[in-house]
């Protein structure tokens, strides 16, 4: 089963209430996914830094390692820290050397996510919960995605839960199963990805970022996937400036979309909508099955 | 309470359960005839089962498999529609005003469905008397293993329209992106168009050009086991 949302805001006015419209939309959709939840935020950010999201436990001092990492790289870190997940911030320029010494650093942190806006959450339990520990309801940005699982291909984990990333500012939400994930990944190994999981939305997320290094727009990676991922799938993808939504083509999996002036949003189903602003008013409709639907943020 | 009188449900205060058992627990006599709905929020199994002749109004959208298995009742939804509107559907009529999602009416056995925008995938699915009217467009695969009854779509119908279909009339006005295993076209004599007429009279639509619509349904070559077609 599995619930996705999306999130898109057109007017910045909004923009304080991202976390607090996301909160509720996961929260409706606790039902279709009540193993784990998990969800992107495009927040604030500077142009010359980067966030790294790392995962530990409830116990971690994300300060202590912000600072143990400053004293390593010679520059200032951030750190802010939410229940298991903190996000430290540093110069851009200085982002491969930390995260190279953060595995000397603190080796028990997994990183789950890095851009320039982008924060990660995701952890096993129910999703309402889930969103409340990390304090999704405050958290203010552009746009974001959500996942609620019921997890069918993978064990319930939290590297197995969603979104995955696999590039700066990308992420990716699915609902379905692939069936040729493994080949996939495994060309995707040869030219250079890794993978944390054995879990097929990974492969996705892997192979859309791929796609975008070698230069494809969002939209263009994403009417590629229609012919290289076999299987079931509803995406819904972020990255910094961009909103994505694809269909697999029998449409399996099912989802709903509402756009208004103010913001554009996606659910699995119309209940995880109900509470947007001026839903009444929204145009309301189901995306249609290998049709690539994207929206980008004015530079 | 008078006939003329409605009933007056908000789904944000009363359970969708009870509303639900007030439905089923009506007699055929009753004088609570005229129900209106609010705020069903997307809430899935609205009206379902209802076996009266009285007259649902919804207003809003409505989740997966509203007035499933309908008998005799009449209900109309002012908004969109989820997974499996009228699903089994037995007599009576539902009527959606906006768009349906996918597998709109599946296994319907009798009665009328009626939709006044876009119906996706899989409408009329396995359907086994049905009579559909929509009159935006159909996805594809419509109308998949249909058994008995009629789909009219004033729009267009997706790919593998009729795919494997054993009886059941399809008319279609626009264009069909492409036939199903089985599914064939075939001529639209007066006879067919007497009948199409009527079930557009039934369904309060007029102005329509009869002559525009092709009619499709079963080559029959399914029907028996063909040792052909052994692998």
């Amino acid at each position: 089963m599995c619930g996705i949302v999306g999130l898109f805001l057109k007017d910045p006015k909004l923009e304080p209430e991202l976390g607090r419209l996301m909160a509720g939309m996961l929260g409706v959709l606790c039902d279709r996914g009540p193993d784990s939840a998990g969800f992107a935020v495009f927040g604030p950010g500077g142009r010359d830094t980067v966030k790294l999201t790392v995962r530990g436990d409830e116990a971690t001092d994300f300060q202590a390692i912000a600072r143990r990492l400053s004293e390593a790289l010679g520059t200032r870190i951030t750190a802010v820290g939410r229940h298991t997940h903190g996000v430290l911030t540093l110069p851009a320029a200085r982002e491969a050397e930390a995260k190279a010494a953060l595995g000397a650093v603190a080796p028990e942190l997994a990183l789950v996510g890095a851009g320039k806006r982008m924060e990660l959450y995701k952890e096993v339990g129910r999703p309402d919960l889930v969103a409340t520990k990390f304090g999704l309801g405050a958290m203010t940005g552009t746009h974001g995605i959500g996942h609620t699982r019921m997890a069918t291909e993978s064990a319930v984990t939290t590297d197995g839960a969603h979104p995955f990333s696999t590039g700066l500012d990308q992420c990716l939400v699915h609902n379905g199963s692939l069936s040729n994930h493994n080949a996939v990944r495994r060309e995707l190994a040869r030219d250079g990805l890794t993978f944390a999981t054995d879990n097929d939305s990974e492969v996705a997320a892997g192979y859309l970022t791929a796609r975008m290094h070698k230069g494809a727009s969002l939209g263009q990676a994403l009417t590629d996937a229609l012919s290289d991922l076999d299987g079931f799938y509803t995406f819904v993808v972020g990255t910094e400036s961009g909103f994505g939504v694809l269909r697999d083509p029998i449409a399996c999996k099912p989802a709903v979309m509402a756009e208004t002036d103010r913001y554009v949003a996606f659910g699995s189903e119309y209940r995880a909508l109900v509470d947007l602003p001026e839903i009444d008013k929204a145009r309301v409709w189901e995306p249609e099955p290998a049709t690539v639907y994207f929206w980008e943020r004015p530079h | 309470m008078s006939a003329d009188r409605a009933e007056i449900v908000d789904l944000a205060t009363m359970p969708l359960r009870q509303l639900n058992l007030a439905l089923h627990r009506l007699r055929p006599d009753t004088n609570q005839t005229l129900w209106r709905i609010a705020n069903p929020r997307g809430r899935h199994s609205v009206a379902v089962g209802v076996d009266v002749p009285v007259t649902i109004e919804i207003d809003g959208h409505v989740g997966y498999y509203c007035a499933g298995m309908n008998k005799q009742a009449t209900v109309i939804v002012n908004g969109n529609a989820g997974v499996g509107v009228a699903e089994n559907i037995m007599s009576g009529t539902v009527h959606v005003k906006g768009d349906a999602s996918q597998s709109a009416g599946a296994t319907g056995c009798g009665g009328t469905l009626i939709i006044d925008g876009n119906a996706s995938a899989r409408c009329g699915i396995s359907m086994k008397g049905v009579d559909i009217i929509v009159r935006g467009s159909v996805g594809h695969m419509s109308a998949f293993m249909a058994q008995a009854g009629s789909l009219v779509v004033l729009g267009d119908a997706g790919e593998s329209l009729g795919d494997s279909i054993y009886e059941a009339r399809l008319y279609v006005r626009g264009k069909v992106q492409g036939l199903g295993a089985d599914c064939v076209e075939k001529p639209m004599t007066d006879h067919h168009k007497a009948k199409l007429a009527r079930k557009l009279t039934t369904a309060g639509i007029a102005g329509i050009d009869i002559g525009q619509f092709r009619r499709y349904g079963s080559a029959r070559r399914l029907y028996h086991f063909h040792v052909d077609n052994v692998y």
